[in-house]
């Protein structure tokens, strides 16, 4: 479903990623760990299109070039960013902004668009999903907000376009306890097989809920360790400077990495 | 910014939006009977007698025509056009009638259609929602529907012509009371030379039973319009009036320069609101309405409230200052703007509130939004005199930049000669969000949309001050005059 080879991105002339790998089958789910300034949200934002990098390598994505692909064309195709910084919209409420997407989406799928009674009533089941009060719909897009609420309100917008491939980058931050078991389980509600989803983290405590097939380490621009859930575990145990000790020899860090 | 891209993902809706130029730029051939070019003593003599009008508005004109002649245009506003030559401005173009009309089912069929064309509604029996339409083309008035019903209740609506004719005293009592002729430079000429225009009475505690509008349309070409409206509200009375006007393309500048006075007596309200969409020029400058507009309102009356929202997406450049004089006590002004430059439009707008009586109160809000070459200046007044004790304003001034090359200013004025005023004031200048741009485009919105959808979501405030229809018509403008703004 998700093909990354050696997949470099640079802003002005400094490389951030060095040479991405990743591949990642339908169904499957997996987490991306790594030290701060790694280059976890760079691979996130270069995924979704985001304008300002010199890209090389390649992305497939069920067969198709990713790269070539506007943001919102790749929307419709089905990828989706639970962003680590969700933005503001003042004056634009939640609830129409939902239905426009959605229906942005719909349209340029060919599907029919929703009218605003139908959406009124998969927004309200989907909301329930992550516990999330109508309330909310009501105000501006992540206007005043929490932190743990716009993480929330990112997720209730994963359950509502259903994407094929969920992107979710430090969804868990800023969570408390309870919270944090509402997302994962939000999130684990919506696993399936059509359904890909990229968890990039900090915390194991998220992988315990949300159990991933593999977990990726990411440092200085590099993916340089892969295993299964057991890696986590291992990474919270001795933090990241094993992973780097043990890749040495492989990796010429150039300083990225803060 | 360089030429204007759309995005390569954008759906066909979109595309075609973005491909739509102004479409109100259509030219109706209609027989027009015009005065020649240029302005002197003749031509407002000329004016005068066309309209049949008495002696004390004739020598009214001539004596702003000789304070005009002594006065030279204004040249503080932030906005840069070439000088006018007002002796080759056509100062009277009226559509010959066919015929005298007898009702408005008589109306000149190709007035008709045009209108038509623009989506006003000149036939009763359309009912255009209940809203009673002034159709004004060029200088003087096509009609005016649902007088009738109007009637009943006592509130007159006609073209300022017509009131002259018909209600000569209400006229000469309120004409020029709130701006007179020797206001300002535009004011002085409207006073001269105006040609028509609208006219309302609401009487003494009636609730105009329904929305009021005038619709302006220029037509000829090398004319000038210069409407005068005066609106007058008794005590109790209540009344929201709507404006609304195009022009076609034409590669030439036409002058607009009307003057709107309001007054408002004791627990008496007006709204006022406007969509101006008068031709702004093409992309490179040529051609466009100057819109030199003075409007003021006078809450004269006790606890009386004077309200004004535009929404002003138009002209090639844009002057005007829409105004309260709060002079009863408890006196209440207001002004909702939102103004886009686009192009290479330029606007020097905001509002002058001045604070006579006691407890007066005073808010202004005003969204101001540039793309493309785009300049947009927040020019505010705010004047409290000694007699307005407890007087409080609010100001809050929002600049919204879109792309590199537009510009936003704000010049806020403020005099407070008492002790007990209150002025409060903000002010924030945002460029359009890349970030919120990536957001809405990553959940599938095609670009266009997104900005148009920040760009609606900015403006909300002064939106949901119009009357429903208003304020659909006028995101649908917004959208359409922000089109290739992008990328
Ligand atoms: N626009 C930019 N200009 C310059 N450097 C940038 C820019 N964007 C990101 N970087 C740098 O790229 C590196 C990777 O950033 P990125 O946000 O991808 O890290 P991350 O792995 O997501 O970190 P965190 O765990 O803190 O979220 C950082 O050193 C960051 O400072
Ligand atoms: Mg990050």
């Amino acid at each position: 479903m998700l093909k990354i080879k050696e997949l470099h991105a640079s802003i002005e002339d400094k490389e951030i990623l060095r040479g991405v790998n990743l591949e990642l089958n339908a169904g499957e789910v997996h987490a991306i760990m790594g030290p701060n300034g790694s280059g976890k949200s760079t691979l996130a934002s270069v995924l979704i299109g985001r304008d300002g990098y010199q890209v090389s390598g390649s992305v497939s994505y069920e067969g198709q070039d990713l790269l070539a692909l506007s943001p919102e064309e790749r929307a419709a195709a089905g990828v989706f960013l639970a962003f680590q910084h969700p933005v503001e919209i003042p004056g634009v409420g939640n609830m129409y902004f939902m239905r426009t997407a959605l229906n942005s989406l719909r349209r340029q799928r060919g599907q029919e668009e929703l009218d605003p009674v139908d959406f009124l009533a998969l927004a309200q089941e989907r909301m329930k999903l992550v516990e999330m009060d109508q309330s909310f719909m009501n105000r501006s897009v992540n206007e005043g907000f929490s932190g743990g609420e716009k993480k929330r309100n990112e997720i209730l917008q994963m359950a509502i376009l259903e994407p094929k491939l969920a992107i979710l980058d430090e969804t868990d931050s800023g969570l408390d306890i309870d919270a944090l078991r509402i997302v994962a389980n939000g999130v684990n509600a919506l696993r399936s097989a059509g359904r890909s989803m990229l968890v990039i983290t900090h915390h194991q405590r998220l992988l315990d809920y949300i159990v991933p097939d593999r977990v990726h380490v990411m440092t200085a621009g590099q993916i340089v360790r892969s295993g299964d859930k057991d890696l986590a575990v291992e990474l919270e145990a001795n933090g990241y400077t094993s992973v780097q000790q043990a890749n040495a020899g492989r990796l010429a860090p150039v300083g990225v990495a803060r | 910014m360089s030429a204007p891209t759309i995005a390569p993902g954008i759906s066909d809706e979109v595309r075609e939006l973005a491909n739509q130029e102004y479409k109100y730029g259509f030219v109706t051939d209609l027989d027009t009977d015009v005065a020649p070019r240029g302005l002197n003593e003749d031509i407002i003599r000329l004016i005068s007698s066309k309209k049949n009008e008495p002696e004390w508005l004739l020598e009214w004109r001539l004596r702003a025509y000789r304070h005009w002649i002594t006065l030279t245009p204004p040249t503080w506003q932030h906005v840069s056009y070439g000088p006018v030559d007002y002796q080759d401005i056509i100062y009277y173009a009226a559509p010959k009638p066919k015929k005298n009309l007898g009702s408005l089912d008589e109306v000149d069929p190709e007035v008709r259609e045009m209108f038509d064309k623009l989506g006003i509604s000149l036939g009763e029996q359309e009912r255009l929602s209940g809203v009673a339409v002034d159709a004004i083309v060029d200088s003087v008035s096509v009609a005016t529907t649902f007088k009738d019903k109007l009637a009943e209740v006592g509130v007159i609506f006609c073209s300022f012509s017509e009131a002259v004719q018909n209600h000569p005293d209400l006229v000469r009592q309120y004409l020029g009371s709130v701006v007179p002729y020797n206001d300002n430079f535009f004011a002085s000429l409207n006073a001269a030379v105006f040609t028509d225009g609208s006219f309302c009475y609401i009487p003494k505690g009636v609730h105009c039973p329904m929305e009021l509008s005038t619709y302006f349309r220029i037509n000829a070409a090398d004319t000038g319009q210069f409407e005068r409206t005066l609106i007058i509200a008794e005590e109790g009375a209540y009344v929201s009036y709507l404006e609304g006007c195009t022009a076609p393309v034409r590669d030439t500048n036409q002058l607009h320069a009307a003057v709107v006075e309001l007054v408002a007596l004791d627990d008496a309200q007006i709204k006022y609101s406007t969509v101006q969409n008068w031709y702004p020029g093409d992309a490179d400058g040529n051609g466009g309405v100057y819109n030199f507009v003075t409007k003021r309102g006078m809450a004269s009356g006790k606890n009386s409230k004077i309200s004004w929202t535009q929404v002003e997406t138009g002209s090639a450049i844009t002057w005007k200052y829409p105004g309260v004089v709060l002079k009863g006590d408890n006196s209440v002004g207001e002004f909702y703007s939102v103004a886009l430059t686009a192009r290479r439009q330029q606007a020097d707008t905001g509002s002058k509130m001045v604070h006579i009586g006691k407890n007066t109160k005073s808010t202004i809000i005003s969204k101001a939004i540039s793309a493309g070459h785009g300049q947009n200046t927040y020019r505010g007044l705010v004047d409290m005199r000694h007699s307005a004790v407890g007087a409080r304003n609010f100001t809050q001034c929002d600049s919204l930049l879109i792309g590199n090359d537009s510009g936003a200013h704000t010049l806020p004025y403020i005099v407070v000669k008492n002790k007990t005023g209150q002025v409060e004031h903000e002010a924030s200048t945002s460029k359009i969000g890349e970030e919120q741009l990536l957001y809405c485009r990553q959940r599938g919105i095609p670009e266009e949309e997104a900005v148009s959808m920040i760009v609606n979501g900015f403006c909300r405030e002064v939106f949901k001050m119009l009357p429903m229809e208003f304020a659909v018509e006028a995101q649908k403008l917004l959208t359409v005059s922000l089109e290739g703004s992008v990328g």
